[in-house]
């Protein structure tokens, strides 16, 4: 071990390097321009997390958009109560219900619904949420005043409960459909993305360039649509993500109350609840539904996590 | 300082050849980043001998604040000494094991971090956050301890003080306490990172006379870091120039800056306004010019909502009457809460005037219809002081100077874009910077940009708000040259907001002193500086870093 | 301290009437005839239409239905459910099993929530971190009745550690395994919330002062890191409350419990709308509850909150 030095240099003076010299006036770009969103995508094209669930998620949608593709075997005519809780067969990979329908089937062309509803209830959650959560936090005072303390009303209701109690209304069990039960979840489901939307325009809100865009005498919802809504587009794009996921969670779970989409339309939720008597007997009847509901729900919900971390630097994982 | 009065042995007793309390050797630290190792601080050299305030000096980026960490094991979790070795009292401390790290910190090396604000644990109070410093390096803790620690570092009122939390502090206060943690088990050397840089000069000043006074008592070993050269000559025996990771150059502090040798830091002594004061602003004539705005018993006042519902009137302006002569630079000067930017607010209509007028060109800006404001707004335009929250970050350089244009219906797109252009070329931005948007630029460039957009209606008048006040040294100087550049060129009017008389000095012509709302001096920046006639302009006068080096050198 | 609690107090007046009559309405307002899901497809004698009506005030107003429906709610007097039973005496059969499932499924999530998102806070970027977020993922992406159904079939039927179903008195027992079913998702949440919250926490400035006052790394941890951390988890905890009695629903439903959840789902179905409003409404005070002692816990955890 050296030992320590005994003396301190009086005036030291390094050697002048290359790029030590007159600062001078700092231009030099770097290689190629980059923003917000290309810098994100860069960073998504090399996140295994992203890539495995950008792909099962193209999966599933072209499951939605084609399941002929996948299966030629029809989900309800087929079903012959001689196959009842069969075995897997030639044909029929994951074998049969209690009523003789094919698993497999009924699995593929399940998708559907689910991810309808899901993709409605976020597109609705995304126009009003943002909405009225943009408006809350950049006017403030009263107008937010009074959004949320809405907000806080639905927030108590918690989104199984209030959907449950929306759905079991006559007009909506009548209607019961796609439509209707994106329209419901998104009645309850709003007040999360204001939350969020308002949120994040508050934090840019008081952003100089936005008192700049004052002075240049802008109008306020110009400003709010130009400005501040750009600028909170990442934890909105993460959130809807994510909803989309809880969407479909929720209406596998009103159908599977039997509360959902009607028992004539095909959900992973009816034929969970229906193969329940026999769990005992038949798991898989139950199991492969669950399973391919799990994987569509995680999809999206690793998608958000890999767009959290590229487009929402607070909510970031690493 | 003064000479240690610790523990004589045979290593201190000589003068020159004692320990060094602190030596970094050759020392290189590396950080692990997603873009692979990149070196942030390169053979480093530093060394503090027992007794002595060593400063270094660096601008962002310096590696200045790396280097002093390391040596408390402090370093970020993707950091690593990489290279050399750091001695402490003769002990090689470069890798040292967690007790040991644990032992020297506080006991051995104290510190007093940079921002009050976020320094302290706002959960706890202030006397549990000293207490146990104490307890964990094994010194008495009662009451009386704590309070004695707290007396020390200057707090008044320390037995009901430090029953408090963080918040119920000031920023002077907090930063009183943090220097109370950093000294409270008499540190043989104390680390002390831009202690004051987070507050207004006058209070920066009695922090820092008692920091010294104290580390002199107790023969304290000071390792300063600061941005400010004048700062540093001024504490310091040695000081430590810091550029890009490496040491410049070091030496006594007053020969290094009488006789600065590397280049780098003769650019860096130059452009240190308190240093070396020079006229940037436009010649003044001397005759009078017109007042292009003048400004009668403006009030501002807010309603402050207090606990249960009660709420009271602030005047955050007080009767402030003073004109801005056109193609001159009117400074406003003052600490925080002088009300000095609410005055820019309400010239640049983001703020209503609870009374008083505002005269711009002689037509009373509060009378203004909706129509007369629009317009207006083309010949006031604002230039802010955080270059980072500034430009919309959304949107690209080539847009963000576009848009005034573009929200005045200015030209079509073509002359638009020669503007945007020319605009470009004044600010001293190459063209294809357009493209960029302003996560890509720096904090010169970013300003730069800012400054374009102000001058994209060709305003008459420039509200610049602390528009330099978060640049580095060397950035400042070029965009304060620039402003005044441009002043010359285009006539412009500037009032200027800003907190650092240094600053005023070089750019103003007229300055206004602001204290708690209300108007203190107004005159001439040569009147105001050289007689002073307030005690509060004095005092400020009094509190610029460096000022006594500079009428001594 | 005490205007902040008496600002949250009244915040929270609104959005309990809000709730209830969000609730009230929709089961009342709405479905034309309330009588008729009573009366079946066969219909009423005009003398049982006329009695029910008066029971549930049918022949007022809407608005005066709800405020006698409040008064109701305030003197306790809740009226009968479909089959003539005091919707008092029903919850006071089922609430405590409700409550006991909650209670478990907030201990669960709560203790390991806090504790394996404390792990990955403190190695944020390591395997350890990476694997357990990855974990909490999966386990939000799994349906609670998912969830459910194959730990029912795994531990209950296959395993045989537990019953499947709950007995009657819902012994604790038999609680567990659907308590820890009831907070899996939540503990996924509470595990990121904590693991966010400790990560940004360690990197805090003062943290790093705390250690250069020579506090040894437990000390650190314990008095600043997970102390600070904690504020936002006990936040979530509290809101989640709310949303766990609404979630059992379905678990109630797989295990066979008796609570306010299978009740709910009962009445709904039958479409009783009285109970369904009861059970609502019992539900919306358990939350607003909730999130007051959130917010004197929150006044209790961080100082700043007191003057705020």
């Amino acid at each position: 071990m050296p030992e320590p030095q005994k003396t301190v240099t009086e005036h030291f003076v390094a050697p002048v390097l290359e790029d030590q010299g007159r600062a001078g006036i700092e231009n030099q770009l770097d290689a190629k321009p980059s923003n917000l969103w290309r810098d994100a995508w860069k960073s998504l094209r090399k996140n295994p997390i992203f890539i495995i669930s950008a792909l099962l998620m193209l999966f599933v949608l072209f499951v939605v958009a084609f399941p002929g593709v996948f299966t030629s075997a029809s989900p309800n005519s087929n079903c012959m109560l001689s196959n009842a809780n069969g075995s897997p067969t030639d044909g029929h990979p994951l074998g049969f219900t209690n009523q003789g329908c094919d698993i497999y089937a009924r699995v593929v062309h399940g998708a559907r619904a689910s991810v309808l509803v899901g993709f409605g209830a976020t597109l609705g959650v995304l126009v009003l949420g943002v909405i009225v959560g943009g408006l809350a936090g950049f006017f403030g005072g009263w107008v937010d005043a009074i959004i949320s303390r809405v907000m806080d009303i639905f927030f108590a209701i918690p989104l199984i409960l209030g959907a449950i109690v929306l759905m079991s209304v006559p007009v909506m069990r009548q209607n019961a459909g796609i439509v209707t039960l994106a329209i419901v979840l998104t009645v309850f489901g709003w007040p999360q993305m204001a939350r969020i939307t308002r949120s994040a325009v508050l934090e840019v809100r008081h952003a100089e360039f936005i008192t700049a865009a004052r002075s240049l005498g802008m109008g306020k919802l110009s400003i709010l649509f130009k400005h501040v809504l750009p600028n909170a587009a990442g934890p909105i794009i993460v959130i809807a993500t994510i909803s989309l996921g809880i969407f479909i969670v929720a209406e596998a779970t009103l159908s599977f109350l039997g509360i959902g989409l009607p028992p004539s339309m095909l959900s992973w939720g009816h034929d969970i609840s229906a193969a329940q008597p026999q769990l005992r007997t038949n798991p898989e009847a139950l199991l492969w539904p669950s399973l391919m509901l799990s994987v569509t729900v995680l999809s999206f919900m690793m998608l958000g996590d890999a767009l959290r971390d590229a487009l929402d630097p607070k909510g970031r994982t690493q | 300082m003064s000479t240690s009065t610790r523990v004589e042995t045979p290593e201190t007793a000589g003068a020159t050849e004692r320990t060094p309390l602190l030596e970094l050797r050759n020392v290189g630290i590396t950080f692990k980043t997603t873009t692979g190792d990149v070196e942030a601080v390169k053979d480093t050299t530093i060394t503090v001998m027992p007794g002595e305030t060593v400063a270094i000096v660096g601008e962002s980026g310096s590696g200045k604040s790396t280097s002093a960490l390391a040596a408390m094991g402090l370093l970020p979790s993707n950091g690593r000494v990489s290279e050399g070795q750091i001695f402490f009292d003769g002990e090689d401390i470069t890798h040292p094991s967690r007790k040991r790290l644990e032992a020297l910190r506080g006991r051995e090396i104290g510190m007093v971090p940079q921002d009050p604000m976020s320094n302290l644990n706002p959960v706890w109070k202030i006397g549990f956050q000293v207490r146990e410093t104490l307890k964990a390096n094994g010194l008495p803790s009662t009451d009386a301890d704590v309070a004695q620690a707290l007396k020390d570092a200057g707090l008044s009122d320390a037995e009901q003080r430090m029953n408090q939390y963080p918040h119920e502090f000031s920023g002077g206060m907090r930063q009183r306490a943090l220097i109370a943690i950093g000294l409270a088990c008499d540190p043989k050397l104390l680390i002390a990172d831009e202690p004051t840089s987070a507050l207004d000069v006058t209070v920066q000043k009695q922090i820092l006379n008692h920091l010294d006074r104290l580390t002199d008592e107790k023969g304290t070993s000071v390792l300063l870091i600061t941005h400010d050269l004048g700062l540093a000559a001024e504490r310091a025996d040695r000081v430590v120039v810091m550029q890009k990771g490496r040491v410049v150059e070091s030496g006594p502090a007053q020969a290094l800056l009488q006789n600065p040798q590397h280049p780098y830091t003769q650019e860096l002594v130059r452009a240190v306004p308190s240093l070396t004061p020079e006229d940037i602003g436009a010649e003044d004539e001397g005759a009078a010019a017109d007042e292009i705005v003048s400004i009668k018993d403006l009030v501002k006042e807010y309603k402050i909502r207090g606990s249960w519902g009660r709420s009271t009137q602030f005047r955050a302006v007080d009767q402030v009457s003073f004109g801005i002569r056109k193609g001159h630079t009117t400074a406003i000067v003052g600490e925080s809460g002088s009300g000095k930017s609410t005055v820019a607010k309400m010239l640049l209509g983001l703020e209503d005037i609870t009374s008083g007028t505002i005269e711009v060109n002689g037509r009373d800006i509060s009378t203004q219809s909706g129509k007369e404001w629009f317009d207006f707004r083309r010949r006031v335009q604002p230039i802010f002081q955080n270059p980072y929250g500034s430009l919309d970050p959304m949107r690209s350089v080539f847009r963000t100077i576009e848009e005034p244009l573009r929200v005045h219906k200015v030209g079509d797109v073509a002359s638009r874009r020669q503007k945007v252009h020319d605009l470009l070329d004044r600010v001293a931005l190459p063209r294809q910077l357009g493209d960029r948007y302003p996560s890509e630029l720096s904090g010169g460039q970013r300003q730069r940009v800012a400054i374009a957009r102000a001058l994209a209606l060709d305003p008459e008048i420039v509200v610049c708000d602390e528009a330099v006040s978060a640049l580095d040294v060397l950035v400042q100087d070029q965009v304060l040259k620039l402003l005044g550049q441009l002043q010359e060129d285009l006539g412009l009017t500037y009032l200027f907001i800003t907190h650092d008389l240094a600053v005023v000095r070089e750019i103003a012509h007229d300055v206004c002193v602001m204290e708690s709302g209300r108007l203190v001096e107004v005159g001439s920046v040569e009147d105001v500086f050289e007689n002073p006639q307030q005690d509060y302009t004095k005092h400020l006068l009094d509190a610029i870093p460096g000022k006594d080096l500079l009428e001594t050198a | 301290m005490a205007w902040y609690l008496i600002r949250r107090i009244l915040q929270m007046i609104p959005v309990f009437f809000g709730a209830i009559f969000i609730v009230y309405f929709l089961m009342f307002a709405t479905s034309g005839d309330p009588t008729a899901a009573l009366c079946g497809d066969r219909g009423c004698t005009d003398a049982t239409k006329a009695a029910l009506e008066a029971q549930y005030n049918l022949d007022q107003p809407f608005i005066v239905q709800f405020l006698l429906y409040l008064k109701g709610v305030f003197t306790l007097d809740l009226g009968k459910n479909f089959s003539g039973r005091p919707i008092l005496s029903v919850i006071a059969d089922t609430f405590p099993n409700t409550v006991k499932l909650a209670i478990i499924a907030v201990i669960f999530e709560a203790i390991f929530g806090v504790l394996l998102g404390l792990i990955a806070g403190l190695r944020k970027g390591t395997w350890y971190d990476s694997g357990l977020l990855f974990f909490s993922l999966i386990l939000i992406s799994i349906p609670v009745f998912v969830l459910g159904f194959v730990s029912q079939f795994v531990f209950g039927i296959k395993l045989g550690w537990t019953s499947p179903t709950v007995g009657s008195g819902a012994p604790l027992t038999d609680l567990l395994l659907p308590g820890m079913v009831l907070g899996g998702i939540s503990l996924a949440y509470v595990l990121r919330l904590t693991r966010n919250s400790v990560a940004e926490t360690r990197d805090a400035d003062h943290v790093r002062t705390a250690t250069a006052k020579g506090l040894s790394r437990r000390r650190v941890i314990n008095v600043h890191v997970l102390r600070n951390s904690m504020i936002p988890v006990v936040t979530f905890l509290g809101a989640d409350l709310g949303a766990l009695m609404g979630g059992a629903i379905v678990t109630e439903r797989i295990f066979n419990i008796n609570g306010i959840g299978n009740q709910l789902y009962r009445a709904i179905n039958l479409g009783d709308g009285a109970m369904v409003v009861s059970l609502v409404t019992l539900i919306v005070i358990v939350f607003v509850l909730a999130n007051l002692l959130v917010d004197l816990l929150y006044a209790v955890l961080d100082p700043r909150i007191r003057y705020a």
